[in-house]
């Protein structure tokens, strides 16, 4: 194949691949077709073999989630296809789902064979309005022409199709956040072991993939493991959408090898940094991912080389900064939506994403003392892995990177009393909102103590 | 008054058996957006409702409402804008979307319904749609590449009672129709 093939993306641009037909005109169907005259036993094989590692963030191999699944609980399987998108610069799955539905109702459908659950469930996020109803749609439309339902394709397998939609909360893309929502509870995570796959969703045997990773199945099948595996990097083949957007000329969703160098994506995808600027920064997999630099343009995009170079592949949502924008002001944003997005469960993340980004309010403002920034490593360092999921650790990312990489720009903030970006704060411009908006202290700090104790308490 | 006519709390019986049987409290989320498509929010009345449909106590289920943001337990306005400022949003400008969207409707620092009662203006998280930032959302439905000036049409617009056209997809009537759709039990017209 060339380099340049494009796999769940290639029929983006064709409207007639949303309704059944036109999908069933182009092979579609014919993936499932083919996976009911395997055994599961040979359809989870074939899926190893093929190395699909799942793209929703942690990069686990696919037929191995699948083989997990128990088949003798005696109890109900479940299918849950993970659309809740919404890791900060990630949108992919929306538009995998708005362009063509089908592929992933088949992926899904594929899967749920697979692990011989008869009810699949789509946790759709609840701000995807219109992306939901193309879903209902389809699904709808694949009853009626029997992918779905009774029998599936005189094969006497039966399956059901739930679209679930969820109602505004980023920790229900966890996938024990996820169970607990769906089963109409506070989107909180929960302990692992058990997992899912022993014991997820209403205690039952679950397998939990999502939207991208499905979309690949049905191709798989139709093309074969051999055709898949050989496509990209030997340890995470395959293509990857990834979702490129700030400061760039052409932000999109650009199908491409695994593999390939940021630089690639950047400079010849999406027509390099807006504006003829300098890229300063960049996060290769959502604002949960530790960010780059210029240094790592060339850094290649797969799972193994951007943990090499210190960050992760997460879901290949890459947002780009340029020289004139402002590291703490970007780090203090994403501290404010973990703080926002955190449920409340665990400690470490429900305060130390909160006071985080307070102090991160008065560094930006110029009102931050020299020790903040030992404050907020120290915080991100006790963040990080002490809470039952990973929101926490996604908020430690972009704090502990940002101070890693741009110290300086942090201790400019402190020394000039203000953002070189903005002028703004008590060393330069006043700005048009209030000091307490802006994160001052209630009075100036003068001893290198935060608060007394015994003065709180008294 | 019941917040649900007889009609439909057939309806939402009905939307229980889309779950497992004994499972039924799965239906809880559209339960809610069923009420919030009758009440324009959630009041006390219907979150009593929600948990009588499902035989639970009152406190279960506002556990639940308080949990999403989408479950509005405030007063809210007839359309609902949500206005995304996270990072891709706000490296594009977002915080002036936001501010003059608000201004457009006319809020105080600490108000969030616009005084004729047209619009609720929200700041939101990643909605997304990144590359097409700044991203707003009408009732859910997207509109791409919103400078300050459109927000402040779009808002106008619908402060004169007329829809602004989404970017993609059908706009619901409002936010009741949008949480309807929500429901599972309509779509945009």
């Amino acid at each position: 194949m060339s380099r340049t093939e494009r796999i769940v993306t290639a029929n983006w641009g064709d409207p007639d691949v949303i309704p059944v037909d036109g999908y069933v005109a182009k092979g579609g169907y014919e993936g499932l077709r083919r996976a009911l005259g395997m055994s599961p036993a040979e359809l989870i094989e074939e899926l190893k073999s093929s190395g699909l590692r799942g793209r929703g963030g942690a990069g686990f191999p696919t037929g191995v989630k699948w083989s997990f699944v128990p088949q003798d609980t005696g109890k109900p399987t479940y299918v849950v296809c993970n659309f809740d998108e919404s890791e900060p610069g990630t949108y992919n799955n929306r538009e995998l789902v708005e362009r063509e539905p089908h592929q992933l109702l088949e992926g899904l459908a594929i899967a749920a064979y697979a692990v011989q659950s008869h009810t699949a469930f789509i946790y759709c996020r609840g701000e995807f309005l219109w992306p939901g109803t193309v879903l209902q749609r389809a699904i709808a439309e694949a009853y009626g022409e029997g992918f779905f339902g009774r029998d599936v394709l005189g094969s006497g397998y039966d399956l059901d199709v739930v679209l679930h939609r969820g109602a505004g909360a980023y920790i229900c893309g966890e996938e024990t956040a996820l169970l607990s929502s769906l089963e109409g509870f506070r989107g909180q995570p929960r302990l692992r072991p058990p997992f899912p796959a022993v014991e997820g969703l209403y205690e039952s045997p679950t397998l939990i993939n999502n939207v991208e990773t499905l979309c690949f199945v049905p191709h798989i099948l139709r093309r074969g493991a051999a055709w898949f595996a050989a496509i990209g990097p030997e340890k995470s083949p395959g293509t990857k959408v990834f979702s490129i957007s700030g400061k760039v000329e052409r932000p999109g969703n650009y199908e491409l090898p695994m593999g390939t160098p940021f630089r690639v994506l950047l400079e010849e995808h999406a027509g390099g940094v807006l504006g003829g600027r300098a890229l300063k920064a960049w996060t290769p997999g959502g604002s949960s991912t530790p960010l780059l630099t210029a240094e790592h343009v060339d850094v290649a995009l797969d799972f193994e080389a951007v943990q090499a170079a210190g960050s992760l592949l997460g879901t290949g949502a890459v947002m780009v900064m340029d020289e004139t924008d402002c590291i703490v002001e970007a780090t203090r944003r994403m501290l404010q939506f973990y703080a926002h997005e955190s449920c409340g469960k665990c400690t470490p993340c429900r305060e130390g994403t909160w006071w985080v980004s307070r102090v991160l309010a008065r560094i930006e403002h110029g009102y931050g003392r020299p020790q903040d920034l030992d404050l907020i490593v120290d915080t991100a360092d006790n963040m990080l892995f002490k809470s039952f999921c990973a929101l926490a650790d996604g908020a430690a990312s972009p704090i502990q990177s940002s101070v890693k990489h741009f110290r300086e720009e942090y201790e400019r903030h402190v020394a000039e009393r203000r953002c070189p970006f903005t002028g703004e704060g008590p060393g330069g411009v006043e700005p048009d909102r209030s000091p307490d908006e802006m994160g001052a202290p209630g009075r100036e700090p003068s001893e290198p103590v935060f608060l007394d104790l015994g003065e709180v308490l008294r | 008054m019941p917040v649900l006519t007889p009609d439909l709390r057939e309806q939402a019986e009905a939307m229980k058996s889309r779950y497992p049987r004994g499972r039924e409290r799965s239906a809880i989320l559209p339960l809610l957006y069923l009420v919030q498509s009758v009440e324009g929010r959630v009041t006390e009345d219907g979150l009593r409702e929600v948990a009588d449909i499902l035989g639970l106590r009152t406190a279960e289920v506002e556990a639940v409402a308080t949990f999403y943001t989408m479950i509005r337990l405030r007063p809210t306005g007839r359309h609902v804008v949500n206005v995304c400022t996270n990072l891709s949003c706000a490296l594009r400008g977002a915080h002036e979307v936001y501010a003059v969207a608000r201004e457009a409707a006319g809020l105080a620092p600490d108000a969030d319904v616009s005084e004729d009662g047209a619009v609720t203006v929200h700041e939101e998280e990643c909605l997304g749609a990144c590359d097409a930032a700044p991203v707003v959302q009408v009732d859910f439905a997207n509109h791409d590449r919103v400078d300050p000036e459109g927000a402040r049409e779009i808002v106008a617009t619908l402060r004169r009672g007329e829809l602004p056209e989404p970017s993609r997809g059908a706009a619901p009537r409002d936010f009741r129709h949008a949480s309807r759709i929500l429901a599972g039990l309509e779509e945009p017209s």
